[in-house]
């Protein structure tokens, strides 16, 4: 049995809607649909989050909120979840602390981003009782740009927020709400064209995958949202995978790490960070808190864009990728399953299921590293991403393992450099050495990011910094360092 | 009367009070244009764009267009029944292309479809066939051929010549300066409805309703009493809504007209980049005269500016650029050259300091460069240059010949050296240097003078409308526009003073070319300036009106009736003022009052460019600190201190919200935000950076970890509203110290006597360039 309606909490209740299209945007309900105006768009994209609106996920008992993009979020993914809008915050038309605070702060301007700015700041209020880091409040905000303020006097408000009585969501009742729509009969539909379901089993998955090999899988819809708001074009028939409960999953054995490919890039870069601390340094530099809360690190991977930063770290740590269908599964090192320009090893009847990353042995002399280079520090796509992994003993490195990003049509691996290090002896001039070969290595783009000149150097000037900050004690990083007194 | 006529006490003038929209924005109830409730039969449009960058159109087959779903309309140049010009001074603007497109992505029809998205995919189904001509895309293209929207313009003063051959040291160089994307976070939007007997309203996020009602009136043949046009907020302007909100009002009104259906015309976020104009990109090139202490005896300079493909703003904008090429300095010999060159890209614009930025960067690496020369700390070079405070030292007068009579900046400058420890932590720093190989700091203070007041002098004349209704409260229109800056919430200040009236009695209008016309654009920072006077003109009518009356009434003399509280208070009288309204009303008293305002002294030949264009000057300081690493060419700004002057504030809070946001959007500029079209192939000219996926503005974790701001202690020596100064564009020039700062960390590391060639925006790939690699 299929239903073709959605079920959300929204506004007090648990509404009905019918799926007119499964590209309709969560936006272009509020906005176009049903007047709710509050929440903006800024850039159909994803990238400035005028539009933040906050989710809400039954996780176990509790409920769970996430800030995310609703431009590019696609309607059939409220199914099951409570939706917020900053309508929702001032209650019998008291402000939110959060929103007395921006006006205290004079947190804004123009107006227009604030909406966001204030979604975001109502989901890290509600997740953290108590007023968290600088650092975590940045992090917060990394996804919501304003043109007017400079930021200062909305950081001012993010703290301010917490000096006032605490004024909590009631999150029993949503939950138990939603506690009722879990046993719904799975979401499937078709309207003219386009058809889509949202199978919750991976067998399901895997047989209408079998089905409908054209059929494009979408988890978070962080880029394909932007396909349908910026190219226009139809996807066709969609299998979202978001509530496929294997691939939500996230298990340590001891010896690998295995991320489900529909889990949050959020999620899996906490999970990553437990291994190597390298990893929350991305974490905080890749995309936004929004985008990560939607995306996940299946769709990174599978993407397979030349530009995805999982992929280079996730190379140097030795990362495989576990493929399933129908007939069975089978396992490929991560730099196998890019063939060419956005073309991976995945057969067409073929999902990815999910991502193993070998747990590093405890012993000495293993090094680890992620780079990421870029215009801006936040939320930028980069010219050059890196990951390094080496293993070191007796003064010699025995195992190097180079991934990059944006230097190829592909993630891939630097071979030639790889070469220069492995025997050699661990000191400066193996990593000149390497330095030197990774021209030969790849032959980059120029584009709006860098240049391909800019590409070459800085992949061999970041082998250069890999030593530095594992061979001596240099500072190499501007982000350590603090202001003259 | 006379005592009416000064001004009132400041009872809220002064305070740092919320911005007057501050509780709409944070709950978002705050109504922008596409926020409105769409009324019955609203159509939504959008262009069709060109994909070459310059080339005649053979064939625009429309046909597919036409049946896509859900389409009503499309029109196309010879659907015009007007002007087919947006242009605000030259009429070379075309709203649609006529026969020639001029950059990639240019108008080349307009759709209405029922709804948004049909109208966007339908704009897509256009087949066009170019004949390709030969595109201009860079500065160097357009110099070497000659290119020009307008003529080139000099400004000169003294015998440069004989000055730099005079001189003891002799220097040249060349600094490039790219454009900006205003990014505004509301994009461009219209929504024109069709009303009775030929006449049409057009709601539009612009910073010049009366400018889009007079195109709106040429686009369709009309006059301007047909045309209304109201904005009551925008979502960020900073020059992108002054004369560019116009090609979208004007689509919007003649689709209107046409279908007779109300026409929303908003533009997506990569079709507002690519069809918009930007900051104009300038090369500029400089040669310099000066002594051992690095006084300048005199200097050339050659500023060439990318315009586009149109004038738009162009000339004035070059003019203020050539107006601002002095900053902080006497230049005694002085020869300036600007060229505005035309290109095929989209006409650049507009942009919060206007010129202004540009001009202030050529002197600024002049000094630099001189400084690094000479082996001086660039502080004690700029110091030597100052313009005199002493009108008997003989260096006063600018370049164009105006005298500088409240020169506050040697003091200023003396107080942020001592604030900001500048002289300890540039010692500091050099001692950080000299151990620290890959790592480098860098540390710059750079002054700022900025004029204030439009120099087409026909502009700085402003209008409000105050209506008192009989209950007491009070409805206030005037000509300005509020974009963010807080002007609505600063002219509502200084209306409640001089009624004495609490804010809450005090409601803004939007602001619409029926309630007061003839408006100027809000722009060169002057709103508050010029519709401040005219709105605090307005409620002192009404004011004094009432104060005669009520003193005829009690046998007192109008000067010893009181507004203040709430209350109207006069000897043996003590009322509410609801309650003196509504007996004023009673009597035939006229409740309400225009008001008029016209910025006095001011003179300037635009001929010549000589005279005194300004009213007064703000000035401002900023040092920065930043970190470089020579790896990669990545910086981070690590500290700020500013100082800067707004006169006697009208509100602290909103002031150092533009300061500092003004610092940051100028920080944007010359660091992370570049502007990148394809240089070659079949789609040159295609812009790359066109969403904010690709064009990176300054977010939350650029700001920096220390970031001091205070404001100087002065009050204006002419007579602006409160003795205040203006304060939308001098704070973005503050962020000159960050390019500066970050040539000083590339200088450390290239060693002593080094001048880094550092183009901005300095994108970790700019500084690594100038540090020689990449």
């Amino acid at each position: 049995m299929t239903r073709n309606q959605i079920q959300f909490y929204f506004r007090g209740a648990v509404r009905t809607l019918t799926v007119s299209s499964p590209t309709r945007t969560v936006l272009q309900y509020l906005r176009e649909d049903i007047g709710a105006v509050g929440t903006k768009e800024g850039c159909g994209e994803g990238d400035c989050g005028a539009c933040t609106v906050v989710i809400g996920e039954r996780v176990g008992d509790r409920l769970e909120l996430a800030a995310v993009n609703a431009c590019i979020r696609f309607l059939p993914s409220l199914d099951g979840k409570a939706l917020f809008t900053v309508e929702d915050l001032a209650a019998g038309g008291v402000l939110h602390p959060v929103q007395q605070a921006m006006v205290d702060c004079h947190g804004s301007q123009c107006g227009f981003c604030t909406p966001g700015f204030v979604m975001s700041l109502w989901a890290m209020y509600e997740n953290h009782p108590h007023c968290p880091s600088q650092e975590a409040m940045q992090d917060t905000l990394s996804g919501n740009l304003c043109r007017c303020t400079g930021y200062r006097p909305i950081m001012d408000a993010a703290r301010a927020a917490y000096a006032s009585p605490r004024v909590e969501l009631q999150r029993g009742p949503i939950a138990a709400a939603l506690e009722a729509l879990r046993e719904l009969p799975v979401l499937e539909g078709r309207e003219g064209d386009a058809r889509y379901a949202a199978p919750r089993t991976l067998a399901d998955l895997l047989e209408r995958r079998a089905r409908a090999p054209q059929a494009r899988l979408v988890a978070g819809a962080t880029d394909v949202g932007l396909w349908v708001t910026k190219q226009l074009r139809d996807p066709g028939e969609v299998i979202f995978v978001g509530g496929v409960a294997e691939l939500r999953t996230v298990s340590n054995d001891g010896a690998w790490l295995e991320i489900g490919a529909a889990v949050p890039l959020e999620r899996a870069f906490e999970e990553l960070a437990l291994l190597h601390p390298a990893w929350d340094g991305l974490r905080r530099r890749f995309a936004s808190g929004p985008v990560r809360n939607a995306g996940t690190l299946g769709g990174n991977v599978a993407n397979g864009s030349p530009i995805g930063d999982s992929m280079p770290p996730l190379i140097a740590a030795g990362a495989t990728v576990v493929l399933a269908s129908v007939g069975g599964e089978r396992e490929l090192a991560l730099e196998d399953f890019y063939l060419a320009y956005q073309r991976t090893a995945l057969a067409p009847d073929e999902i990815l299921c999910r991502v193993r990353i070998p747990l590093p042995s405890p012993e000495a002399g293993r090094h680890f590293a992620i780079y990421k280079v870029s215009k801006r520090f936040d939320q930028d796509i980069s010219a050059v991403c890196a990951g390094f992994g080496l293993t070191v003993t007796d003064g010699t490195i025995r195992t190097a393992r180079l991934g990059f990003g944006g230097m190829a049509a592909v993630p891939r691996r630097a071979a030639s450099a790889e070469a220069a290090l492995i025997g050699a002896p661990f000191c400066a001039a193996s990593f000149e050495a390497a330095a030197a070969a990774v021209a030969a290595d790849f032959t980059p783009l120029s584009d709006v990011r860098a240049s391909a000149d800019y590409r070459l150097t800085v992949a061999a000037n970041l082998l250069r910094r890999f030593w530095l900050e594992i061979g001596t004690a240099l500072p190499v990083s501007i982000e350590a360092l603090e202001a003259t007194p | 009367m006379n005592a009416l006529k000064n001004e009132t006490p400041a009872a809220l003038v002064g305070k740092p009070l919320p911005h007057e929209s501050a509780h709409l924005h944070v709950s978002g109830r705050a109504t922008f244009v596409d926020d409105m409730a769409e009324l019955a039969g609203t159509l939504h449009a959008a262009v069709g764009m060109a994909e070459c960058a310059h080339g005649r159109i053979r064939r625009l087959d429309l046909d597919a267009v036409r049946a896509a779903p859900g389409v009503v309309a499309v029109m196309t140049a010879a659907d015009i029944p007007g002007a087919n010009n947006g242009g605000p001074i030259l009429p070379d603007d075309p709203l649609l292309a006529d026969g020639v497109v001029q950059f990639f992505g240019q108008a080349l029809f307009v759709v209405a479809a029922e709804t948004h998205d049909a109208a966007r995919r339908a704009a897509r189904r256009a087949r066009v066939d170019y004949e390709p001509l030969p595109a201009i895309l860079t500065l160097e293209q357009a110099i070497d051929a000659e290119s020009w929207v307008l003529p080139p313009a000099d400004l000169a003063r003294g015998d440069v010549e004989a000055a730099l051959a005079g001189a003891a040291h002799r220097a040249h160089g060349e600094t490039r300066l790219g454009g900006q994307e205003h990014f505004y976070l509301e994009g461009q939007i219209s929504y024109a409805l069709p009303r009775e007997d030929d006449s049409v309203h057009v709601w539009c996020s612009t910073q010049h309703p009366t400018e889009m009602q007079h195109l709106v009136a040429h686009a369709l043949g009309w006059r301007a009493h047909q045309v209304s046009v109201e904005c009551r907020r925008m979502g960020g302007g900073f020059g992108g809504k002054e004369t560019q909100s116009a090609q979208w009002a004007c689509l919007a009104a003649l689709l209107a007209t046409r279908t007779g259906r109300p026409v929303k015309m908003r533009l997506d976020r990569d079709d507002d980049m690519a069809l918009t104009g930007k900051r104009h990109p300038f090369r500029l090139r400089w040669e310099a005269g000066f002594d051992d202490d690095g006084r300048l005896a005199g200097v050339k300079f050659e500023l060439a500016s990318d315009c586009g493909f149109s004038a738009d703003l162009s000339g004035p904008v070059n003019d203020r650029a050539i107006g601002h090429v002095d900053n902080a300095y006497y230049l005694d010999a002085v020869a300036v050259r600007n060229l505005r060159c035309k290109t095929h890209t989209a006409s650049n614009t507009a942009f919060r300091g206007f010129g202004g930025p540009q001009g202030l960067m050529a002197i600024e690496a002049v000094i630099d460069d001189v400084a690094r020369r000479l082996g001086r700390d660039p502080l004690d070079v700029r110091r030597v240059n100052f313009y005199d405070p002493d009108p008997a030292a003989g260096r006063d007068r600018t370049p164009y010949r105006m005298q500088v009579e409240d020169n506050i900046l040697p003091a200023l400058v003396a107080e942020l050296e001592v604030s900001s420890r500048y002289r300890e932590r540039r010692a500091a720093i050099a001692e950080f240097n000299a151990n620290s190989p890959i790592l480098k700091k860098g540390i710059a203070l750079t002054p700022v003078k900025f004029g204030i007041s439009f120099n087409a002098v026909q502009y700085n004349q402003a209008g409000a409308l105050v209506h008192v209704y009989s209950d007491g409260t009070v409805l206030l229109s005037h000509g300005g526009n509020e974009m963010g800056q807080g002007l609505h919430t600063k002219v509502r200040q200084v209306v409640a003073d001089a009624f004495g009236l609490p804010l809450a009695d005090i409601r803004l209008a939007s602001t619409d070319t029926t309630r007061v016309p003839n408006t100027s654009a809000t722009a060169a920072s002057s709103g508050t300036d010029l519709n401040g006077k005219a709105a605090q003109a307005a409620a002192l009518t009404v004011r004094g009106r009432l104060a005669e009356w009520l003193a005829g009434e009690l046998g007192v003399a109008p000067q010893d009736v009181v507004f203040e509280r709430g209350r109207v208070r006069a000897p043996g009288y003590d009322a509410g003022f609801s309650e003196v309204a509504a007996r004023a009303y009673m009597a035939r008293i006229q409740l309400w009052s225009d008001g008029f305002y016209r910025t006095p002294k001011i003179h300037y030949d635009p001929v010549t460019r000589l005279g005194r264009p300004f009213f007064y000057f703000a000035y401002g300081a900023a040092v920065s600190e930043v970190a470089l690493d020579t790896l990669t060419g990545e910086t981070r700004l690590l500290a700020v201190d500013i100082l800067h002057d707004v006169g006697r504030s009208l509100n602290p809070a909103i002031d150092i919200g533009q300061i500092e946001g003004g610092f940051i959007q100028g920080m944007g500029w010359l660091t992370t935000e570049e502007v990148w079209r394809r240089p070659d192939g079949n789609r040159a000219g295609e812009l790359m950076s066109h969403a904010p996926s690709t064009y990176k503005i300054p977010a939350v974790h650029d700001v920096p970890p220390v970031f001091r701001v205070a404001l100087f202690d002065n009050a204006n020596v002419e007579d602006s509203i409160y003795r205040s100064k203006a304060v939308g564009e001098p704070p973005l020039m503050l962020a000159l110290s960050v390019f500066f700062a970050i040539r000083d960390a590339a200088a450390s590391a290239l060693g002593p006597g080094s001048l880094p060639a550092l183009a901005a925006p300095a994108t970790p790939e700019s500084v690594l360039r100038a540090l020689g690699g990449a």
